[in-house]
């Protein structure tokens, strides 16, 4: 029996031959990564657990993104006491200020993950790395502390979904709809415990950003992992990224599945998930009546170049609407300059946008950009749970980047067709 | 592991949002944690639990993010173990880390209700409702998380690699 894509990257860090589904494995990491919110708590476990050193300073990645620029007291506390860590522990990729931004954004961009790799983060989107071809997955802040300590974890191996995927791309529909879709389909536990493997023609539509955006949402339905075979597109990711090596890897013709899903993509519309589940998803056309206060541009599911870029190509020669807040952030300062060397933040800024600097913050309800009882927002984040954004009375609707920007220009949700 | 306690029932799908909103992530002090314990699910929700009670809870509880503040959260509020159809792979991992004791019942879960006092015997997965004279078996602990619940957490499990 051949292995899917899952089981064929943990056998490359694992020394125990992986034959099934549902085996526990010790597996070796590429990379233990942690942000200003779940660092504090590692480090207490760390030292609890009588480590007093990491076991490779080049192999951890501590990311302030999610207060930062630091909100409050408490906050600044928080990244202080990472930063002193990091700084003790001699950790080579430390990121505050100008040389941080959101986590599963920056490692990408900075060749810090890539196709083979067995990556765990203390933030449930660390399974964003699977666009890359990296099993990635999320953990708790003591399980990363572990592994800080002794460079290697322990998996249930998941068993599979496979989602193959086919059909003609609308206009305006993107990676986002089709992991809304999907998510709509197999509901947020659909995929609980179990890996997502994406593969289909329609791959070779897909760019990393785009596979990123995709393989970000499978925890929303659950998932350990969200997982793109690596092929030239992602080759050429990487070499663009400074990382030097790229495995080509895909999963052998006789793998086994839990599930083999078919979704035929032709004539999808945009899709928008409404409150306050990320599978309440419907089709952007049967909600168009629905007034916003706020329209959030950002995050690890959709604050990359590619996603303001197609934002920008709405908003230009229009104006955002006097009755919304259209924030906009890009995810990383390399984002930012790039964006602003293309005259996209002009393209905002004229339209009446407001440009925040690279943080996760208004995502998770953490600051600018939190809603009053009663306000709705559409974002391109991925979580709409209640209060997520703020009070336990406001709304938030996920969506895509052209959906995003034609709801600020509009005040209300809308296909970017009909703008 | 012996727990008694009244039966504190939530829904499906309770996210990490719900246990801890993000705004409460500014500290790591189970107490302070623990009085913001479901705040993303009903305002002073706390108040209806006193330590030692239980929460049951529905499908895929703690979905969501890896949050490792959400399990301490629960211990800071004074309840030792939560009952469930099932649970966040997540969540599941983090809660036998802290010693949070998690039992999955699936669909055999709609047998205790609200207010329901339980007696539970956690590495047994044996559940006494003592307001209906039910007894409830939850589906087995994998052997390495019992290994894991048994040491106290995975700081105790990890403490004697490391040294």
């Amino acid at each position: 029996m051949g292995k899917n894509l899952a089981e064929k990257i943990l056998q490359r860090y694992c020394s125990e031959e992986i034959k099934k589904p549902g085996q526990i494995v010790p597996c070796r990491v590429s990379l233990v990564l942690a942000n200003d919110i779940t660092a504090p708590l590692a480090i207490d476990s760390f030292r609890k657990m009588g480590a007093t050193k990491v076991f490779d300073t080049a192999k951890i990645a501590l990311v302030c993104d999610h207060f930062t620029p630091n909100k409050d007291i408490a906050s600044a506390e928080q990244v202080k006491k990472v930063r002193l860590f990091a700084r003790e522990m001699g950790i080579v990729h430390y990121f505050e200020g100008g040389n941080s931004g959101v986590e599963h954004a920056l490692l990408p961009e900075l060749g810090l993950v890539g196709p083979g790799d067995v990556v765990i983060g203390a933030d449930s989107h660390t399974c964003t790395y699977g666009g890359l071809g990296a099993f990635a997955t999320g953990m708790g802040s003591t399980d990363i502390a572990a592994a800080m300590a002794l460079g290697e974890t322990w998996f249930k191996v998941p068993e599979t979904i496979r989602v193959n995927i086919h059909g003609d791309l609308g206009r305006y529909t993107t990676a986002k709809d089709l992991i809304l879709n999907l998510i709509g389909r197999i509901k947020v536990d659909g995929a609980l415990y179990k890996a997502i493997e994406f593969s289909g023609p329609i791959l070779e539509r897909l760019d990393t950003e785009a596979r990123m955006t995709m393989a970000n949402m499978a925890i929303e339905a659950g998932g350990k992992a969200g997982l793109f075979p690596s092929d030239q597109i992602t080759v050429e990711y990487c070499r663009e990224h400074g990382r030097k090596e790229a495995d080509l890897l895909k999963s052998d013709d006789d793998a086994a599945y839990a599930l083999n899903l078919d979704m035929d993509v032709s004539g999808m519309a945009p899709q928008v998930a409404c409150p306050h589940l990320p599978d309440n998803v419907h089709s952007v056309e049967d909600l168009e009546e629905i007034r916003v206060d706020q329209v959030v541009l950002g995050s690890c599911t959709n604050g990359r170049i590619s996603d303001l870029r197609e934002a920008a190509q709405i908003i230009r020669n229009n104006k955002v609407d006097q009755n919304v807040r259209f924030i906009v952030i890009p995810a990383t300062p390399g984002i930012y300059s790039q964006a602003l060397e293309e005259g996209l933040l002009e393209i905002f800024m004229r339209a009446g946008a407001v440009i925040g600097p690279p943080t996760c913050g208004p995502c998770l309800g953490g600051h600018m950009g939190i809603l009053a009882a009663g306000e709705k927002c559409l974002a391109t984040t991925n979580r709409n749970f209640k209060g997520r954004m703020g009070s336990l009375e406001s709304e938030v609707y996920l969506g895509s980047p052209y959906v995003a920007a034609a709801t600020a220009v509009a005040g209300r949700i809308i296909h970017p067709e009909r703008l | 592991m012996h727990f008694q306690g009244k039966a504190n029932k939530v829904g499906d799908h309770i996210d990490t949002d719900a246990i801890i909103p993000a705004r409460c992530l500014v500290t790591t002090d189970p107490f302070e944690l623990g009085q913001n314990c479901m705040a993303g699910l009903e305002t002073d929700w706390i108040k209806r639990v006193s330590p030692g009670d239980l929460m049951v809870a529905g499908k895929n509880f703690g979905c969501g993010s890896s949050r490792e503040h959400a399990p301490i959260a629960i211990l800071g509020a004074g309840i030792p173990a939560v009952i469930a159809h099932s649970f966040a792979r997540i969540f599941y991992r983090n809660g036998f880390n802290m010693g949070l004791v998690l039992l999955e019942l699936g669909e055999k879960v709609e047998q205790i209700s609200d207010g329901d006092r339980l007696e539970v015997k956690a590495l047994e997965g044996e559940i006494f409702n003592h307001s209906t004279g039910a007894t409830i078996h939850s589906l087995p602990v994998p052997e390495f998380m019992a290994e894991i619940l048994a040491r106290g957490g995975l700081i105790n499990y990890v403490r004697e690699k490391v040294g």
